[in-house]
């Protein structure tokens, strides 16, 4: 880094480094953690309004804090060259949302079978028509199909520290695809919080793209001629058994990548209060939410856990299970209309139909306590009230 | 011990490793038929396969065919010093990844995109991966597991690999040195009496004129070239 910082290992930036608390935005926590990442390029297309993160990023590269930075014209080439300078070997960070993610995603979704290390900020937004630019988290259901590792932030300190994990774990040579970090445009991105930053004088050690699983295209150390990607294009030269294990090695690596969420997140799930009857299942800012009902009950005496799904993918089928063993009731809330996180829930599980589809709000609309703690009192037989449009 | 990846064929779609509950190895251990178990009881399985099976061949990849790094050389030469102690072995090296058009010379080289003609064509029991980087050695070594009969050794410098049927991991000169050592052990307890030769020269590879080669030798790669024949660029801008 031009900026004379101390490298230091992930573990000791995420877990020892002394810590100041700060009051910012979700976008301002996410642009801090890039700070400290030692990131060589980050490229973008800004989609203004939704997220500040990429022109935040670009003060930061100003700053002297990334190497390179360059707005591309579009989404699908932003991710195309995401793709290009990996091979290249370099840290990346780009961000996006929405119809921008869509627009890019031809590109995105061919990341991780190009075994592409980088991190993708997702700063979610609608993208159904009548089109807006309120929060909504339909766009993450796109990208649960594409083999990259997903978490998902409830709040302003989860991008932070989950930005800066996603670094370390993209490039694990058992790993080595990208992970996005989802948190909802708005409700965290323009809302400050309490963040917790270590000092921006510590960054991250400095990638190595040798110690990696595929050879970096560099055409000043031999061999050039084991390059990688575009001779795939041509199957007609290739057995058809290549593609199909090359796709499970997509999958394989995604579900390695679940030890380093362990080491570097504490792990898919947060779980209170385990056993209860009742049990809110929740990511994202939903789960900021959910863990306001939990708090709800328990002031009205009433035993409620909560999980909070901070991994997407891979997806933590397990440890959902185990939460989820003893309950009687599994309520979902979400921030989407098709709720793909209560399609998973369910998908885990054994007993679907204890699972309540919801509730969801979607097209920018909040996400109220009340209409959580309706779903509670119903699955309790209580008396419920009715919040009002 | 409950062998959870076997010599193949396993079939047509080849169900993954780690997808069956294959983790890899921690530091300082290894795999052993997708178990964890000492580096020396995997180096011993290994040694054995490959001084019994038929036609042991040892699959040498980019990573150690060229010297790129300070280290190759060192590390080249144990792995010919390892050859030399395997009665018969060969080695066919994977040069690069590419599919190869129209068709490969199975006897000159192997390619992860279909490794198994390779191994059916010059009926190899027992190999060895060492220097291919790991996403090509996973591919190849699952479609071999798909569709032979070969045991298969990874040698990784770096985490191993789940498909293999014995996998060392963090794997360098003095390790490989090590392997020679208790394949030769090994060798001894068989009864295998062998005095060291080296492998045959690969019998299919048109002699290579360095001296005069041109830019235009590299076809549509040309631009790619980069550093000259004896040229060891140690620092790039």
């Amino acid at each position: 880094m031009s900026l004379n910082k101390k490298l230091v290992d992930m573990d000791y930036l995420l877990n020892e480094a002394p810590r100041e608390k700060h009051f910012i935005t979700g976008a301002q926590a996410m642009s801090e953690a890039v700070k400290r990442a030692s990131v060589d390029m980050a490229i973008a297309y800004p989609i203004t309004p939704q997220s500040e993160v990429m022109h935040l990023v670009g003060d930061i590269y100003a700053q002297g804090h990334i190497k390179e930075y360059y707005r591309a014209e579009e989404e699908l080439g932003t991710m195309s060259a995401i793709a290009g300078a990996a091979r290249g070997g370099v840290r990346l960070f780009t961000a996006t949302s929405g119809p921008g993610l869509l627009r890019g995603l031809e590109a995105i979704v061919s990341w991780p079978g190009h075994r592409v290390p980088c991190v993708l900020g997702v700063l979610t937004r609608v993208i159904n028509a009548p089109l807006s630019i309120q929060p909504d988290n339909i766009e993450m259901a796109y990208l649960m199909h594409s083999g990259m590792v997903m978490l998902h932030a409830e709040n302003q300190q989860d991008t932070f520290d989950f930005t800066l994990a996603a670094f370390a774990i993209t490039e694990k040579v058992d790993v080595y695809i990208p992970v996005s970090v989802s948190t909802e445009g708005f409700f965290v991105t323009h809302a400050k919080g309490y963040v917790e930053m270590m000092s921006e004088e510590l960054a991250f050690t400095e990638p190595d793209p040798y110690h990696a699983p595929v050879p970096a295209m560099d055409n000043e150390v031999p061999p050039a001629r084991i390059q990688r990607d575009a001779p795939v294009q041509k199957s007609n030269f290739m057995s058809y058994l290549i593609h199909s294990v090359w796709q499970q090695e997509i999958w394989d690596s995604n579900r390695r990548a679940m030890k380093y969420v362990y080491q570097y997140i504490d792990g898919p799930l947060e779980v209170q209060n385990p056993g209860s009857d009742v049990m809110i299942v929740a990511s994202g800012c939903a789960a900021a939410q959910a863990r306001e009902a939990h708090r709800y009950a328990q002031e009205e005496g009433i035993s409620v856990g909560f999980v909070k799904v901070k991994c997407i993918r891979p997806w933590p089928k397990d440890e959902i299970r185990e939460a989820l063993a003893t309950a009687k009731t599994v309520i979902v809330p979400e921030h989407n209309i098709i709720g793909w996180l209560c399609k998973e829930v369910k998908a885990a599980i054994p007993n679907s139909g204890i699972v309540v589809e919801g509730p969801r709000v979607y097209g920018g609309m909040t996400l109220p306590v009340e209409l959580i703690m309706t779903e509670i009192y119903d699955a309790l037989g209580m008396d419920s009230l009715v919040l009002q449009a | 011990m409950s062998k959870k990846i076997t010599v193949g064929p396993v079939g047509y779609m080849p169900q993954s490793a780690p997808s069956m509950g294959v983790e890899l190895s921690p530091e300082g251990q290894a795999l052993l038929y997708g178990n964890v178990v000492s580096e020396d009881e995997a180096m011993r399985d290994a040694a054995k396969a490959m001084l019994t099976m038929q036609n042991p061949t040892i699959f040498p990849g980019p990573q150690v065919l060229w010297d790129w790094r300070d280290d190759v050389a060192d590390k080249s030469a144990a792995i010919l010093d390892l050859a030399s102690e395997i009665p018969n072995c060969k080695i066919i090296p994977m040069p690069d990844y590419r599919p190869k058009y129209p068709k490969i010379d199975v006897k000159a080289e192997i390619n992860p995109n279909h490794p198994n003609l390779t191994i059916l064509d010059n009926k190899i029991k027992a190999c060895i991966f060492i220097g291919v980087h790991c996403h090509y050695a996973n591919l190849s070594l699952r479609m071999i597991r798909a569709g032979t009969d070969c045991y298969t050794i990874a040698m990784c410098a770096m985490m191993g690999h789940e498909e293999a049927m014995a996998s060392i991991r963090d794997v360098h000169a003095d390790d490989i040195r090590r392997f020679k050592d208790v394949l030769v052990e090994v060798r001894n307890e068989l009864g295998i009496e062998h005095t060291p030769t080296m492998p045959p020269e690969n019998p299919s590879l048109p002699e290579e004129d360095w001296g005069s080669l041109t830019p235009a030798d590299y076809g549509e790669y040309r631009s790619l070239i980069m550093s000259r024949k004896g040229e060891h660029v140690a620092d790039v801008e």
